[in-house]
């Protein structure tokens, strides 16, 4: 009985439960057998690289596509059987632009609020909140289409706010915005949290995103969830430091280096040789000593530091995440292309 | 429950009324073709001339006006229907996706600004058409014509949604528009008597239901017709709630 009672006090704290969801189009797995938990009040990340399956697990988990297999509840209710109180529960900003463009800022909220059933009081004291919160308020008459980039994402977050929401996506929040704008989105996304008690789940590919903003974050690729803890936890799993060797022939240096014991993990991204070690600094003068005449390599240049959330995706994945990101970038010049045929 | 129904409606109707009326280009646009005909077509028949299959005495123009009106209807009922694909293309679908709110509502929201707008275009057709020298039986018959430029509205704007939810994007706005839309028009006797058709065309006439648009729209307007009035409103009547319910379907099962 006392496991029961338990069971159901962790369920109302978790704000987001997902067991072995899965998504597939035409039999490709765009998101495969996934398993996690938000607790509530969390800033929850997903990190990956581009088609991992980030949004796709997030469009699940707002209804607005059918999971193939898996169960995921927010706030208690089922995201197949009970799709209106999670849509009442939720707020989310999509990856692309969702504004009705020939709509002023003001009139994007009002829409909001009354599609959500807002009052005519609530509905206005709101706006006005919401405007102040992303300092978009002497914008809010002007057309959305005459707004900046960084401004439609503003008032994109303002908007999934509108209706007091328990639980915010945000799905890649500052893709191309410069580094300004993402530092004041990074505010105001705290702000949230910490304001309005909103639990907050966020997609990313930005290192320093998911290290500054999530309490937890899950490290996806190829739909897979492959390491999910604290961003400190997931360092910690490296343990002590990385090494970071130039050198050239890279390959002959690797297969030497790999031999060494105090050598923890090894990987290599074209010349730059990552050797995951205790103690760095005393391992360093190790390397020195190796005869690189005789070994028939030569050290460019050494680099030592704590390990990055950069270094933690290389131990898991095998790869960089801009890796990743290069092929995809040909991939979207091609859709470009595409386009401009039509 | 019911009231949130409304207020769906509602905001999607407002939505609808408020990109219309800043959309000037487009009303103008919309207002140019319709004109066009009655210019072109219209007049281009002298009272003298008489068209078979019509009685005699009808002016031509007095003719072709009611014709036109329900193309002016059909083309903007279908746009408002189509422009689901619009948002679909600007993101602004998923916002209204993911709402807590009835897709049918949406639907309906949506169909409601559209025929409202059609409406005012086919208003400001008729107004312009009296300038030109139409005639009306009289007043009650304006009453009845709004009826059936109702009843094509809801139709075709239903119609445009379907097919716009079985679309994945924009790309075969322009084959409909060709290979649906301008057949419908065409094949609706807008433009001479249906039993003008040859045998072997006249199916596809009576297949069309802008035929019985037409056809309402000319009893009304000009006491005119070749079907009973009550046939012509019972097959709309069909046609819309038919339309109305299909598109509602395909939207909702929209995934995005
Ligand atoms: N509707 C769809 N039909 C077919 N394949 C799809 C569909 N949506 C997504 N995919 C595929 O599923 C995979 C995951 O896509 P998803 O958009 O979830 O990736 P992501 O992690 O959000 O990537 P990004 O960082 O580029 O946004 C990709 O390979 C994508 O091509
Ligand atoms: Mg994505």
């Amino acid at each position: 009985m006392q496991i029961f009672d338990e069971y159901d006090i962790m369920k109302t704290l978790f704000m987001i439960r997902v067991e072995n969801l899965t998504k597939k189009f035409n039999g490709f797995t765009a998101v495969d057998n996934i398993s996690f938990f938000v607790n509530k009040g969390e800033i929850f990340g997903f990190l990956g690289p581009n088609g991992a399956g980030k949004t796709t697990t997030i469009k699940m988990l707002a209804t607005l596509l059918k999971p193939t297999k898996g169960e995921a509840k927010i706030c208690g209710f089922d995201v197949l059987k009970e799709k209106e109180n999670v849509r009442k529960s939720i707020g989310i900003v999509f990856q692309e632009p969702a504004l009705d463009n020939r709509l002023t800022g003001f009139e994007n909220l009002d829409f909001h609020a009354r599609l959500y059933g807002l009052d005519k009081e609530t509905r206005k004291k709101r706006i006005e909140e919401v405007l102040n919160l992303v300092e978009l308020q002497d914008k809010a008459k002007i057309l959305v289409i005459n707004y900046s980039g960084g401004m439609q994402r503003r008032l994109e977050i303002a908007r999934g706010l509108m209706h007091y929401p328990k639980v915010l996506f945000l799905d890649e929040p500052t893709l191309g915005l410069d580094p300004q704008t993402r530092h004041r989105i990074w505010d105001y996304i705290l702000q949230l949290n910490q304001k309005e008690k909103i639990t907050i789940i966020l997609t990313t590919h930005y290192m320093e995103e998911a290290d500054y903003l999530c309490q937890r974050v899950g490290i996806i690729d190829f739909g897979k969830i492959v390491a999910l803890d604290t961003p400190q936890n997931l360092k910690n799993i490296l343990g002590g430091d990385v090494i970071s060797i130039e050198v050239f022939p890279p390959e002959r240096a690797f297969e030497i280096f790999k031999t060494f014991s105090w050598v923890k993990k090894i990987n290599r991204c074209n010349s730059i040789i990552n050797l995951n070690v205790e103690q760095g600094e005393k391992k360093i003068p190790l390397l020195m000593k190796i005869d690189q005449k005789e070994a028939g390599f030569e050290i460019k240049s050494v680099n030592l530091r704590k390990p990055t959330l950069e270094d933690v995706f290389l131990y898991f994945t095998g790869k960089t995440i801009r890796d990743g990101e290069a092929s995809q970038e040909e991939k979207n010049k091609m859709t470009m292309r595409g386009r401009f045929r039509r | 429950m019911k009231s949130n129904n409304l207020e769906t409606i509602y905001v999607m109707w407002l939505r609808e009324m408020k990109r219309f009326l800043r959309a000037k280009s487009r009303i103008i646009g919309t207002l140019l073709l319709p004109f066009f005909f009655l210019l072109a077509v219209g007049s281009g028949f002298n009272s003298g001339f008489s068209l078979p299959g019509a009685p005699p005495g009808v002016n031509y123009l007095n003719f072709l006006v009611p014709g036109i009106l329900g193309m002016t209807m059909l083309f903007s009922s279908m746009s408002t229907g189509i422009s689901v694909l619009w948002d679909k293309e600007f993101g602004f679908l998923k916002e209204i996706m993911v709402a807590p709110v009835k897709r049918f509502a949406i639907v309906l929201g949506r169909i409601a600004g559209g025929v409202t707008t059609a409406l005012i275009q086919g208003i400001l057709i008729l107004i312009l058409s009296l300038f030109l020298g139409f005639k009306m039986v009289n007043l009650p018959s304006f009453i009845l014509a709004l009826l059936f430029m109702f009843l094509i509205g809801i139709g075709f704007i239903g119609f445009g949604v379907a097919i716009a939810s079985k679309m994945e994007d924009t790309q075969g706005f322009s084959l409909i528009m060709q290979f649906v839309v301008f057949p419908i028009f065409l094949f609706s006797g807008a433009f001479f008597p249906v039993i003008n058709f040859p045998g072997w065309l006249r199916p596809i006439a009576y297949l069309d239901p802008l035929t019985y648009g037409v056809d309402g729209l000319r009893s009304s307007l000009i006491g005119f017709s070749q079907f009973p009035l009550f046939l012509d409103l019972i097959i709309l009547l069909i046609f819309g709630s038919l339309m109305v319910i299909l598109g509602s379907w395909l939207f909702s099962k929209t995934e995005i």
